[in-house]
């Protein structure tokens, strides 16, 4: 098998090695070589944060390159633009419409590009956004962002839901359970 | 059992099964999780040291005791411990002596680029670079077999992508070797001249010793490839992005010890291919080698020694075609990394910076205070710098910089060698005034324990070092604690141990914002109708602020309601 492809991308904080580390071990149980590469440090403070996440029959580089992602999945909507250079012809990307400002935007030295979604789109790419904020907040908690997300990406792969529930009960607390199976159910819809 | 590990994480479950027993790091990223996640497994002992110099004489004297020990670092904080390095290399081991160390290519987290492998080279001891976390994990038990058969400590060198890339592996048992003792060996252990003048061929006779194992080891293996014009020599990331880029196509050469490097086996593989090229991350050390051996082959002409390789970067360069998606006419402003909001770091560069002082900084998430709009610090060189290099700034500088310049330095850097430098202004008598930013954990590298802290790395809590009495015991008179969050006091401080004529420690104490124990008041409101749009509360870069239709507006999902913004507000908005 070919080997797949995910990017997640977002904000240092918003929870993206959960979604790593959940995705690392459904597609572990599916039985396929797997690779997710993350970056911790420095760059986790507020900066922009990559994790990829690769499967397949046999997984050699740890990282993705451009031209190279099936799909980006971005917790916040700069973010998705500045990485579509890593998506393949027909990549897809999923996106929380959320706007986090950059500090060079708060420090008024830049300015946030507007209309995102519809330039992206003009660039030929498939760009699913779902406003994952108000999904989470509804579901309990604004923390829970990344399960809406991985809900909606779940969308996309021919996992079922048992297959999805038990890689979410492997990877996080009991105490959010029912909190994140919530949040993952509503993005899904 | 099949499972997915990072690359540190394999490192600690080698670690486990080789029957390590004792454990001494510094973190650091990106090695930090090898100490962390060993410290998991009970039947480890594994302890946060003060600093690596330190780790790595503990170790060597848990390998002394006669128990396999291990240590942990970053590739600069090798150069901490580079003294006993040295040394221990001509000593040899009684129990096996591992050392992990991993170099940030690309500098995600670090202040230089330094390719660890020219340490293995010049302190003559073995490296091995496993390329994944399943080899991470043998590597780290076979670096026991070799530094037991051969009396040697033994270096596994990591890198960013193996160290925080999960893959599987597959787990084994616990395995204890048989038990050795401590002996008297006052030639072997003692490095006086005469001992040491008798252990340096012994040394020497060690690398040509394992220079034969290299020519044979299973771990530097030659893997066919249909395509005989062209031959890589490779290792760690490497291998992968060849093996990515082109699958089986080329013969490679895949070095899993590092150094010494055989050099038949190179020499046969040279003659079997039409083109040497070899593909390794930063410095030429195996081009070099090549060379050494007289073979004609290229490295750094194709590729940087700046920055990390990728697979498009190996295929593009060794001719293969990439492509690349679309790219948006649009400029994406960045989005570099900043302090935290609530951070207490934050309150205290801003009064720096308003009081127009040269800031001497140092190695923690404070680096971020050097950032607009804070823009607070003038240097940042290594661990504990800020402290020594405002001693030599102020005294040579005097009245030009005397009053004028600061340090600031955090808890654990302090401990690590800030004190040392502390211990000279207070000897060598310069009116510096040090702020040690005590946040009361080693925040950058995630959240460790140190000895400022009170816990030690299993959580457990133990000996608390007192800052303020450690800094009057080297001889500080003026020490005194205040609150970052109260700008007032910070400013009266320091203006205070500024104007004293003898040298003084500023302790800037609260708890890093992010610490599970901290509890914040909550989100401040802005109130649209008395703000005026001064801006006077975005001059501190918090990431919770932003101007709105030119009204401050707070992100309620990231203010914790530190109150630093509302004491820059005059108009009673926050």
């Amino acid at each position: 098998m070919e080997t797949k492809n995910i990017m997640i991308v977002g904000v240092g904080g918003q929870g993206t090695l959960l979604a790593s580390k959940l995705l690392g071990r459904l597609l572990l149980g599916r039985g396929y070589d797997v690779k997710v590469s993350e970056v911790h440090g420095m760059s986790q403070r507020g900066g922009s944060v990559v994790t990829y996440v690769r499967w397949g029959t046999k997984v050699c580089s740890p990282i993705i390159d451009k031209g190279q992602a099936d799909c980006i999945l971005s917790f916040e909507l700069l973010e998705a633009a500045r990485y579509t250079e890593y998506l393949k012809p027909d990549g897809r990307i999923i996106v929380n419409s959320q706007q986090i400002n950059p500090m060079p935007v708060i420090a008024g030295t830049a300015s946030y590009p507007d209309n995102l979604v519809q330039k992206m789109e003009e660039k030929g790419i498939h760009v699913d956004a779902l406003d994952a904020l108000t999904l989470a907040e509804e579901a309990g908690s604004s923390r829970a962002v990344n399960l809406v997300l991985m809900g909606r990406l779940s969308t996309h792969f021919d996992f079922t839901e048992d297959e999805w529930m038990n890689a979410i009960e492997g990877s996080v607390p009991p105490k959010f359970l029912e909190l994140n199976k919530k949040a993952f159910v509503s993005g899904r819809k | 059992m099949k499972t997915l590990m990072l690359g540190n994480e394999a490192v600690a479950r080698g670690l486990y099964e080789a029957g390590c027993c004792f454990i001494s790091s510094y973190p650091g990223t990106p090695s930090t999780e090898i100490t962390e996640c060993a410290a998991k497994y009970d039947e480890l002992y594994a302890e946060w040291a003060p600093n690596e110099k330190v780790a790595l004489e503990a170790a060597f004297g848990a390998s002394l005791s006669g128990k396999r020990s291990f240590c942990a670092m970053k590739h600069v904080g090798l150069n901490v411990a580079a003294d006993p390095l040295f040394t221990i290399s001509y000593t040899g081991v009684n129990a096996g002596l591992v050392i992990g160390v991993a170099d940030d290519a690309g500098m995600h987290s670090s202040q230089n680029e330094q390719d660890s492998r020219h340490y293995a080279r010049a302190s003559k001891l073995p490296m091995l670079e496993p390329s994944d976390s399943a080899e991470a994990l043998a590597f780290a038990k076979l670096a026991y077999e070799l530094s037991e058969k051969f009396d040697t400590a033994v270096l596994v060198k990591m890198c960013t992508r193996v160290s925080h890339s999960q893959s599987v592996v597959e787990t084994g048992e616990r395995v204890l070797p048989e038990q050795k003792k401590y002996e008297k060996n006052p030639g072997k252990y003692i490095m006086m001249p005469a001992n040491a003048k008798r252990q340096h061929p012994v040394v020497e006779a060690r690398t040509r010793a394992l220079t034969a194992w290299a020519e044979t080891a299973e771990i530097n293996r030659v893997e066919a490839g249909a395509d005989t014009s062209l031959g890589i020599i490779t290792s760690s990331t490497g291998y992968q992005y060849v093996k990515e880029a082109f699958g089986d196509t080329y013969p490679v050469l895949k070095l899993g010890m590092i150094w010494p490097m055989p050099e038949q086996k190179i020499k046969d593989f040279a003659a079997s291919v039409r083109k040497l090229v070899v593909v390794e991350e930063l410095d030429g050390f195996i081009e070099t080698h090549c060379r050494s051996l007289g073979l004609p082959v290229s490295g750094k002409e194709l590729f940087s020694n700046i920055g990390e390789l990728s697979q498009n970067l190996v295929k593009e360069k060794l001719g293969g075609a990439v492509q690349t998606g679309p790219a948006l006419d649009e400029e994406i402003p960045g989005r570099p990394p900043v302090m935290c909001a609530g951070c207490p770091h934050r309150s205290i560069f801003y009064v720096l910076k308003k009081m127009k002082l040269t800031v001497l900084g140092d190695i923690g998430c404070y680096t971020l205070g050097a950032v607009p709009p804070l823009g607070a610090i003038d240097t940042t060189i290594c661990m504990g710098a800020s402290v020594s290099g405002l001693h030599g700034f102020v005294k040579a500088g005097e009245e030009e910089n005397a009053g004028k310049t600061v340090a600031v330095i955090g808890d654990s850097t302090f401990i690590h060698s800030g004190v040392t430098g502390l211990i000279n202004i207070a000897y060598n008598e310069s009116d510096s005034t040090v702020i040690i930013l005590d946040n009361s954990i080693t925040g950058m590298t995630g959240h460790q324990q140190n000895p400022t802290t009170g816990y030690n790395l299993k959580g457990d809590p133990c000996t608390k070092i007192d800052l303020e009495g450690l800094c009057h015991a080297v001889g500080i008179k003026r020490v005194r604690v205040v609150d970052p969050y109260d700008m007032e006091a910070c400013e009266t401080a320091l203006r205070e141990e500024l104007a004293a004529k003898e040298p003084s420690v500023i302790i800037s104490r609260r708890p890093c914002a992010l610490l599970k124990y901290v509890k914040h008041p909550g989100p401040i409101c802005a109130d649209s109708e008395k703000c005026k749009g001064c801006k006077a509360c975005m001059s501190i870069g918090c990431p919770a602020i932003s101007m709105v239709d030119g009204k401050a507006k707070i992100d309620a999902t990231l203010c914790v309601g530190c109150g630093v913004c509302r004491q820059l507000c005059k108009f009673d908005a926050l």
